[in-house]
């Protein structure tokens, strides 16, 4: 199983207690009326879906409740780390230093 | 008369070989979730009368009441029945200044204490993470089996579920077929 480190509980916990809950990092527009229904519709379905890092919200929903973002490989499904929702995207470096 | 039917009253799994276990539904208390702004903790710890854990995970224990930590913003709350009301008004009282929420879950849940050499084991037939490296005076929640439970290490060898009274039948007999196996030592 895996295990997965929740930020709010600063713990690894088993995968069953989380859901996935789709791309992080996804701003909702600032004036959604100006959208047209293209731009409407790439913000709600279109994601990246990289071969690779991704980086991606998850719910610590069986245990402290709490959404936050990590990254993971989505081809090795190594987590190379998890941050509190809110935070900006790591950095490569940020990132390099998680993954040794 | 709800605690009268709930479902696991006046049942007991023993095993008294090599490795004594006991698993028993404890004495019925009154329960809360309590949510607020972390920051203003320290007022409701006065209104509950026992201070309230700090860290995510951990447990207090003072005066009979039990208080875990659960989220951020998140407390489990388990104290006498008879200390229900007081609370309740202390908290009734607090609301006018620090607004928060308080919800009476009592009749949600029941309380199983799991203890004895062999709690660790009778629990991680269902429980997926390291039991083993849970401190002495922690609680999260977490998930048995399918349930979800919260669970509480009161000693070395004694543990605390608290389940939904829905599920408290399952739970219990997933430790049944557990400490069948420790009995016979398998
Ligand atoms: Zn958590």
């Amino acid at each position: 199983m895996l295990l997965i480190r929740c930020p709010y509980c600063e713990a690894e916990r088993p995968e069953l207690e989380f859901t996935y809950a789709g791309e992080a990092h996804i701003a909702r527009p600032a004036d959604p009326s100006k959208l047209n229904d293209d731009e409407w519709k790439t913000h709600l379905f279109i994601r990246s879906n990289p071969r690779g890092t991704h980086f991606e919200r998850w719910r610590h929903q069986h245990g402290c409740g709490r959404f936050f973002n990590a990254v993971r490989d989505t081809v090795s499904d190594k987590f190379a780390m998890t941050y509190k929702a809110g935070l900006p995207r790591p950095t490569e470096t940020e990132l390099e230093k998680a993954r040794s | 008369m709800l605690h009268e039917h709930h479902p696991l009253i006046g049942r007991e799994i023993a095993v008294r070989k090599v490795t004594p276990l006991n698993i028993r539904a404890v004495a019925d208390g009154a329960r809360f979730v309590l949510r607020i702004d972390p920051a203003q903790a320290a007022q409701a710890a006065k209104a509950f009368g026992s201070p309230l854990p700090g860290k995510i995970g951990d447990v207090t224990v003072s005066k009979g009441r039990l208080a875990v930590r659960l989220g951020p913003d998140e407390w489990h709350l388990v104290v006498p029945l008879t200390e229900q009301e007081a609370i309740e008004t202390a908290f009734a009282k607090l609301y006018a200044t620090v607004p928060h929420s308080l919800v009476d879950v009592s009749h949600r849940e029941i309380g199983i204490a799991v203890e004895g050499v062999a709690a660790m084991l009778a629990l991680r037939s269902a429980i997926a993470f390291d039991i083993g490296g849970m401190p002495v005076g922690t609680g999260c929640r977490t998930i048995f089996d399918k349930a979800q439970i919260i669970l509480v290490r009161e000693a070395e060898d004694r543990f605390r579920i608290e389940v939904w009274r829905s599920f408290a039948d399952h739970v219990w007999g997933i430790l049944d077929a557990a400490s069948r196996e420790i009995a016979l030592g398998i």
